[in-house]
């Protein structure tokens, strides 16, 4: 269907045999010159409404329901009425096939810029990195939504929405501590996973006599048989995977409760990655897009005009305001990625004496798609950055660390700045903030009162200084105590061991329902 | 090889059910907010829906956070410092706090309700005084509904689809012959030179013939006809008298009191009727049936004679509005002036003319801003709906005197009353 000139489109217009010309192009692109691996892909164009819905369930196609997601769709909406929010070009769905979310509004040189982005920049992350690799599974993710969402209505259906509704809110309160964040043993498999569920809960039915309820057992063995260590050995203690030590230990969960931590575990756990490697991958779907549509360009399959207009719509998604800018709001992880990419790049072709000094493995090397593929496919955020942000672009975003202790009377302190003293310091500092596992408050449980009186005992272990908000902390701990059905206590402890906060909270009365 | 699927066409409106889940969950708060607003916009604007704040504080969803400490910070933009400086903590040139969106910048909640929304949780509680009419189940017409289908019935009613889907399954679960096999047949028999290979064929050919004759392309049995059932549907219909006075004592303030009023009064009916006829009929010292503009903003003035609307009234309903087919509700908005001697033929009026073919009559009396001589005495008017009151009319009465005051007045006058008098059946 290309005419004479080869061109893909000319104009803003679209239709769908220029989506699929758009997509061959790239995909072209994508596989000879960067040589990336992707997943099949599959490109839905929705409306703006279909956009805020996708928003609001936390970008899935499909999910259970919950009032959470109306509360954010409401606020979404509510936000982009008023035009404080525009919608995000593009959804990218962690799946096989790819899904990209495409919205009609866009014009075709959107359209370009989103395929080569999603389709072809995020889908190739999401398929070689390591964390997606060990964490998520791709083939089964919607399978198990697919689940998730028949199973909570099921649930709703049998035991009532509101009981189903309190597990759910508790559930999500704790789900950014219903992560492993140290692979297992076994691969994820979310098909199986559903399948043993179904079995369970087969099993469960099948082999269900009330009667059994009324025989008694036989003498409980002397509890103090069970030396501390061993019970804490046996309860997998400690353990900072709340929901699923309660999902196993918690006493008197009805087994449907279990099944839905259970997803909400699974759930959390397939979004840790994309939370570790917000910066990798923004950067490398941002890299890809430039790459393809430069490419594109230089074939002269897209006119100048169209991209002058993809240069805008680049340039405004990799802008970094400056620290005193009113528009700072942090690092831009497009932004950032993009630029460490283009500098890996430059490294690997074009290196200066200092590059050579501070990354001989690759400096001069040539390759740059090898090298980076290599990045893309075994880095996270904070060890990218530990590794690969250089002199130069510390200099050129003139990077500088502060350190603010509240004790401190003169103000806040410069700690490094750009220069030869400052480079690894600050390098390690913006790693450090990179790190989830540092960024999240480290709590655990530690202990289970057994002999006494069942109290959970979790302990927060507070890295400088920074607590947890108290009214926030003491509402989370009222979720855990209801599913816990027992007094729970968190105690926050410093690096000495030393208490400084102590939480007790009782559960709530379970209503008669349950 | 990519998927282009477009979507555009799907249903949208996926958040619909989360959206109401919220809402039900809200809808305390809601509820609350929806009063508020009502009280501080414009009675238009309010019934078009519109966006309500709500406290975060019940709809948070609360996670572990971390808070206070030593923080670090890697920033870019520097521009003159270097190591070992101090920055002033709130002073220029500082690192800003945490983030925008964190921590407490949420603990209040905006979104949009629709129109629907808006209008039901606001009149979520009330109730229109004996809604149970007399006679309205005697008005009925009834209605077509689709129900299915059938295996018989009239030929305009086939189902075309459905039966051509019945016959592919049975013509596939025979296996009758297609055409393209027998006319493929047919080729090899032209072409077939050897003569037992060519008997073989005409005899499967014939074989396949019988066979397609034997299992029709449409049987009687495939046909289906789509089905339709009557479904009563109640019509209820309504008809409010909006009598206002606009005699010289009614400042502006006044009249826009009794608009907003009249205008919550047809909302509300609008919501619970399928029709609903509203007469406005003004009234100085002689009353007039009036279009709705000039009701509202027609300049008039002169003496007060309030019998002259129930007159007006009177006539209409006699004319117009069969009490027994009609719900009858009048709302009244006069400043409580009235002729001395006016007051014993109004009374006389109510008594035996209005009151007996209405479901409920409202009485406001509107009062300047501020209106502290308001509560001084009772006027003549008030005076007077009081003494029918104690003698069991279905009248309300209310004083209003700040626009604020109209929602909570109306809602007093509509609230859902458990021991509501019935009218006798």
């Amino acid at each position: 269907m290309t005419d004479k000139t080869g061109r893909l489109f000319e104009g803003a217009d679209w239709d769908f045999h220029t989506l699929q010309r758009i997509h061959d192009a790239c995909e072209a692109v994508a596989k000879k010159e960067l040589g990336l691996d992707v997943y099949p892909n599959q490109i839905e164009v929705i409306t703006a409404e279909q956009m805020l819905d996708a928003y609001s369930s936390v970008g899935m196609p499909l999910f259970y329901k919950h009032w959470s997601f109306g509360k954010h769709f409401a606020f979404h909406e509510a936000s982009y009425r008023k035009g404080l929010m525009g919608l995000a070009y593009e959804i990218v769905i962690n799946s096989s096939p790819c899904i990209s979310y495409l919205m009609e509004e866009n014009t075709a040189t959107m359209q370009t810029l989103v395929i080569a982005h999603a389709a072809f920049g995020h889908n190739h992350f999401f398929k070689s990195n390591y964390l997606f690799k060990q964490w998520t599974d791709a083939d089964g993710i919607l399978d198990y939504l697919d689940f998730a969402k028949t199973y909570v209505s099921q649930c709703e259906a049998r035991y009532g929405r509101v009981e189903v509704e309190r597990t759910l809110d508790a559930a999500h309160a704790l789900m950014s501590h219903g992560i492993d964040r140290y692979p297992g043993k076994k691969n994820i498999d979310l098909r199986a996973e559903e399948k043993r569920a179904g079995r369970r809960r087969q099993h469960e039915e099948e082999v269900f006599n009330d009667l059994w309820r009324t025989v008694p057992k036989g003498a409980a063995k002397s509890r103090s048989v069970l030396s501390i260590e061993r019970r804490r050995k046996l309860l997998g203690l400690p353990q900072e995977n709340l929901l699923y030590f309660l999902e196993k230990s918690a006493p008197r969960l009805a087994p449907w409760q279990r099944e839905l931590l259970r997803i909400v575990r699974h759930i959390a756990q397939y979004f840790y990655p994309q939370s570790q490697t917000k910066v990798m991958n923004e950067g490398t779907a941002t890299y890809v897009h430039y790459r393809i549509m430069s490419t594109l360009h230089k074939q002269g399959r897209i006119t100048d005009g169209n991209f002058l207009e993809f240069l805008q719509s680049h340039t405004n998604v990799v802008f970094q305001p400056e620290f005193d800018d009113p528009r700072f709001s942090g690092f831009n992880p497009y932004a950032l990625g993009f630029a460490m990419m283009q500098d890996i790049e430059r490294i690997a072709t074009n290196p200066e004496a200092e590059d050579r000094e501070w990354f001989p493995d690759i400096a001069g090397k040539g390759d740059p798609m090898g090298v980076l593929r290599d990045v893309w496919a075994n880095y996270r955020d904070e060890s990218f950055i530990g590794q690969f942000l250089s002199p130069r672009l510390m200099r050129h975003l003139r990077m500088f660390h502060l350190h603010d202790d509240p004790e401190e009377r003169a103000g806040i302190r410069v700690d490094a700045i750009h220069d030869e003293r400052g480079f690894r310091r600050v390098r390690r500092e913006l790693a450090r903030q990179h790190d989830v596992g540092f960024i999240d408050a480290n709590i655990e449980v530690v202990d289970v009162d057994l002999a006494g009186d069942r109290r959970l005992i979790l302990h927060h272990h507070v890295i400088k200084g920074s607590q947890l908000n108290e009214t926030d902390a003491k509402r989370v701990l009222q979720h855990l105590a209801d599913l816990w059905t027992y007094d729970v206590s968190l105690i926050e402890v410093d690096a000495n061991d030393k208490v400084l906060r102590e939480y007790v909270v009782s559960p709530r009365p379970i209503p008669a329902a349950a | 090889m990519a998927h282009i699927i477009d979507r555009r066409l799907n249903p949208g409106g996926k958040s619909l059910e989360n959206r109401q889940r919220f809402l039900r969950r809200a809808k305390s708060l809601v509820q609350g907010a929806v009063k508020k607003t009502s009280q501080e916009r414009d009675i238009k604007d309010v019934l078009e829906g519109g966006e309500v704040t709500i406290p975060l504080d019940g709809m948070h969803e609360p996670r572990f956070r971390r808070e206070g400490g030593t923080r670090d910070m890697v920033l870019p933009g520097n521009k003159k410092f270097i190591e070992g400086d101090y920055l002033q903590r709130s002073g220029q040139g500082g690192a800003k706090d945490s983030g925008p969106g964190e921590g407490d910048s949420e603990d209040a909640f905006r979104f949009v309700l629709s129109r629907d929304e808006f209008v039901d949780l606001f009149l979520d509680d009330l109730e229109l005084p004996d809604l149970a009419k007399r006679k309205i189940t005697q008005t009925e017409s009834e209605g077509l509904q689709r129900a299915g289908y059938t295996t018989s019935g009239s030929p305009a009613n086939i189902s075309v689809g459905r039966t051509v889907r019945l016959a592919l399954a049975r013509r596939i679960a025979l296996r009758r012959p297609r055409k393209s096999e027998m006319d493929e047949l047919e080729a090899r028999i032209a072409e077939c030179t050897d003569e037992d290979e060519r008997a073989a064929l005409v005899a499967e050919l014939e074989r396949l013939k019988a066979k397609s004759k034997r299992i029709p392309f449409i049987d009687p049995l495939d046909i289906r006809y789509r089905r339709f059932e009557t479904v009563p549907k109640p019509v209820a219909q309504a008809v409010m008298f909006c009598l206002m006075d606009v005699s010289g004592s009614m400042s502006e303030h006044m009249k826009d009191l009794a608009k907003r009023f009249y205008m919550l009064l047809y909302v509300f009916l609008k919501r619970r009727y399928k029709h609903v006829e509203i007469v406005f009929i003004r009234h100085t010292d002689r009353a007039e049936e009036v279009d709705e503009q000039t009701f509202f903003y027609g300049p008039a003035s002169g003496g007060t004679l309030v019998s002259s609307a129930l007159q007006a009234m009177h006539e209409i309903v006699r004319e117009r509005f069969n009490p027994s087919d009609w719900n009858i509700y009048a709302a009244q908005a006069s400043d409580g002036d009235n002729s001395y001697s006016d007051g014993e033929l109004a009374g006389m009026l109510l008594t035996d003319k209005i009151l007996p073919v209405c479901q409920f009559f409202a009485y406001l009396e509107v009062g300047e801003s501020g209106g502290s001589a308001f509560d001084l005495s009772d006027s003549s008017l008030w005076t007077l709906y009081e003494r029918l009151r104690n003698s069991g009319a279905p009248l309300s009465m209310r004083k209003v005197s700040e626009r604020g005051e109209i929602f909570p007045v109306f809602h007093d006058l509509f609230q859902r009353r458990e021991n509501q008098e019935k009218a006798a059946p």
